[in-house]
């Protein structure tokens, strides 16, 4: 009895404390260590759907080709959070963005830069395996074709081949390019998008939750794909799965209620949280 | 706090109630649910085919039309009074004297005067136009006598084909007892024929029943369709690209859309007002003509293609716009090439929808004087035509019985029409057709 009150007090003081925005929540260790470099930096987010506010001043730092993993409870902004690295946001129109997110230094809501060539250098692949109701080829094509990238048919094909390559779906399709790309299995579909994401050569990839919609086996085959990956990309996954998190992050950041909470070393967020929220979610007590 | 507190007070515990009373009370009502769907598709199945077989019985005789079969000797005095034999002059030469005087040879015992008249009007006053065409392409004929099926008239089509009841009192019946027996001896003698009636298709409207067709009004409803697809289909889908799309959501965008909603529900006859006050009255446009019929209807079937686009539009999964996006597509890229190609089967949707709604329009296109009596078929779309719909309005309301059978066959025309433009269009948007 005493421990069921214990936990239903926990969740009541988060939400006391997400009320204020003002008041700073990040621990004292969240950057990065000396020797990375960050890639993409956010500093005071602040995200409002209408009147409601999702994000409180998130300040993170992604380190660049390694996997930062975002979690957390539904609902808790993180793939809000993602959302506004390429600016995904703006195509809802209640939604506001404030605050600075930056990329290589320079600020990716800067109204004189281009959204467009924003989001080629920042890929995304999403929840649900969203191919395009074409061709394998085309899906892959499509992204170097409108950025005026491969100019003959030699090239397009190279790059074509070299994405799937990439995300490990080459030799399972090589022999049916023509056929539609929604004719795969769930696992092939959403490597399919991760290829995709991968022929406009992006710098960073963003990715919402993009095992949830699989089984084990294909889990475990997108898992083994993002360590791959991580050694030309820079990685950032949100996740429901802890275990998730552990095996391909190498950052891993919190989220509670539209705040991040704490952030650092994936390991060190596993074994050793600072913040007794972040204890309590990776410990199963909430969320 | 206890643990009793937490738990529901003790009570009469609560069960579904499963007596078979219950149980057969449900199927029952199942049962009646379903009867009520089969009565009423039952119901529609039924009007449907009724007015189906109404129209098919009274209409299916006028693809046939009745001929008398003569033999006719060309009188050169008659045909070519000159003897010049050129075709200017072969033109102008009676040739329905000849007809009349080859049928009055079957029947040599008429000689009153009263008597031959009634023997004319068995025939057409269309029934030498047969035999001047076989004589200009061949002018050799003049002077011989040649086998033609000349053009009955229509009291002797509807005696032909039945549609003259021979027990109702002579004074209520538009061919006399007199008339009936001389039919009676032509049939006899082999003289009545019946072939399939391509004048019906081939030519316009007539004051005369065996003479009339559906030709002039068919090619009007084609040009005034295609004028009417050719201005709205582009205008409409790119409005509902726009406003969809791009268009910021505000009140002026707001106003504009409870407007086009509007548009969708007013009367066709205040388009035709607008026509007529604007683009004829305005504009000086030509009356009568498939270009301003076609305006017109366009504005009519904007709504509908607009709302129906918006829909299309709408039912694009998000995930193929983030999909996009995600590459890096520009919002036009998206739409361009995704985002409307995949609503495409729902834009034709719409344009079948609202062409066949313009297609069976006839106050419209009264208002701006599609509604004259035109015998010649339109060559273009400035040519004054008029549509089928008012074609079988204007079939309905003469007084000759002959009519009441081509006002059915020209509904079965139309409704021809309608389904083959519907089918056109089906095969189109299959065509379009992708799963995602």
């Amino acid at each position: 009895m005493a421990l069921a009150a214990q936990t239903a007090s926990k969740p009541m003081d988060i939400a006391a404390m997400a009320g204020r925005p003002g008041l700073d929540l990040d621990g004292v260790g969240n950057t990065l260590r000396p020797g990375e470099t960050p890639k993409m930096t956010s500093r005071n987010v602040n995200v409002f759907y209408g009147q409601k506010q999702a994000l409180f001043n998130v300040d993170l730092d992604v380190p660049s080709r390694q996997v930062t993993a975002l979690i957390g409870p539904s609902g808790c902004g993180k793939s809000t959070y993602l959302r506004c690295l390429n600016r995904m946001n703006d195509v809802i129109d209640s939604c506001r963005v404030t605050g600075d997110i930056k990329l290589d230094g320079e600020n990716i809501y800067d109204p004189k830069l281009d959204v467009v060539m924003l989001r080629a250098r920042i890929g995304m692949v999403f929840q649900k395996p969203n191919p395009f109701p074409k061709s394998i080829y085309d899906n892959i094509a499509y992204g170097p074709r409108i950025h005026g990238m491969g100019a003959g048919k030699d090239e397009l094909d190279e790059i074509v081949q070299t994405s799937l390559e990439r995300a490990g779906l080459w030799n399972e399709v090589k022999d049916r390019l023509a056929q539609p790309g929604t004719g795969l299995s769930g696992g092939q579909q959403q490597r399919l998008c991760i290829a995709r994401a991968i022929a406009v050569s992006p710098e960073v990839i963003l990715m919402d939750e993009p095992c949830s919609a699989l089984d084990p086996i294909a889990t475990a085959r997108i898992e083994e794909l993002i360590d791959e990956l991580r050694e030309n990309y820079t990685i950032i996954i949100v996740t429901h799965s802890m275990q998730q998190a552990a095996r391909v992050s190498q950052k891993t950041a919190f989220f509670h209620l539209g705040v991040l909470v704490e952030w650092g070393d994936t390991e060190q967020i596993f074994t050793a949280p600072r913040d007794e929220r972040t204890q309590g979610y990776i410990t199963g007590r909430f969320g | 706090m206890t643990d009793a507190a937490l738990v529901a007070p003790v009570g009469k515990l609560r069960r579904p109630d499963l007596s078979e009373a219950r149980i057969r009370r449900r199927y029952a009502a199942e049962r009646r649910f379903r009867l009520y769907g089969m009565l009423a598709i039952g119901f529609a199945v039924f009007m449907l085919g009724f007015l189906a077989v109404t129209v098919v019985l009274q209409g299916y005789s006028a693809f046939w039309q009745t001929r008398i079969a003569l033999d006719v000797t060309i009188d050169p005095s008659e045909v070519d009074p000159q003897n010049t034999r050129l075709p200017e002059s072969l033109a102008q030469g009676n040739y329905q004297a000849v007809v009349r005087e080859s049928l009055r040879g079957l029947f040599p015992e008429i000689t009153s005067r009263a008597d031959r008249k009634a023997l004319n009007d068995f025939l057409s006053n269309a029934a030498g136009d047969d035999v001047r065409r076989m004589v200009l392409e061949n002018p050799a004929l003049v002077g011989q006598t040649v086998h033609v099926e000349v053009l009955a008239s229509d009291d002797v089509d509807m005696l032909a084909k039945g549609r003259i009841d021979r027990t109702v009192a002579e004074a209520d019946r538009p061919i006399k007892d007199q008339q009936v027996g001389w039919f009676d001896k032509l049939d006899q003698d082999g003289h009545i024929a019946s072939s399939f009636n391509v004048n019906f298709f081939a030519t316009g409207d007539s004051r005369e029943p065996e003479q009339a067709g559906v030709g002039g009004a068919l090619m009007g409803s084609l040009l005034t369709i295609l004028t009417a697809i050719i201005l709205s289909l582009p205008i409409s889908v790119a409005a509902a690209i726009y406003l969809e799309e791009f268009a910021p959501k505000n009140r002026i965008t707001d106003i504009i859309e409870i407007n086009i909603n509007n548009l969708a529900a007013v009367p066709s006859i205040v388009f035709g007002l607008l026509g007529l006050a604007v683009l004829l009255g305005f504009f000086g446009l030509p009356r009568g003509a498939p270009l301003v019929g076609g305006m017109v209807l366009s504005l009519m079937t904007l709504p509908t293609i607009i709302i129906a686009t918006r829909a299309a539009l709408k039912a694009v999964p998000p995930s193929i716009r983030e999909a996009a996006y995600g590459v890096g597509a520009s919002k036009q890229q998206v739409v361009m090439h995704h985002v409307l190609p995949l609503a495409m089967p729902g834009v034709m949707t719409g344009a079948i929808i609202g062409t066949a709604r313009a297609m069976g329009e006839s106050a419209a296109v009264l208002m701006i004087g599609m509604v004259a009596f035109i015998v010649d078929i339109p060559k273009g779309i400035t040519d004054p035509a008029t549509v089928l719909p008012v074609q079988i309005f204007l079939w309905a309301d003469a007084p000759e019985r002959a009519f009441v059978e081509r006002t059915s066959a020209g509904i079965m025309v139309m409704l021809a029409f309608l389904v083959l433009m519907n089918a056109a269009a089906v095969v189109i948007r299959r065509r379009f057709e992708r799963r995602w």
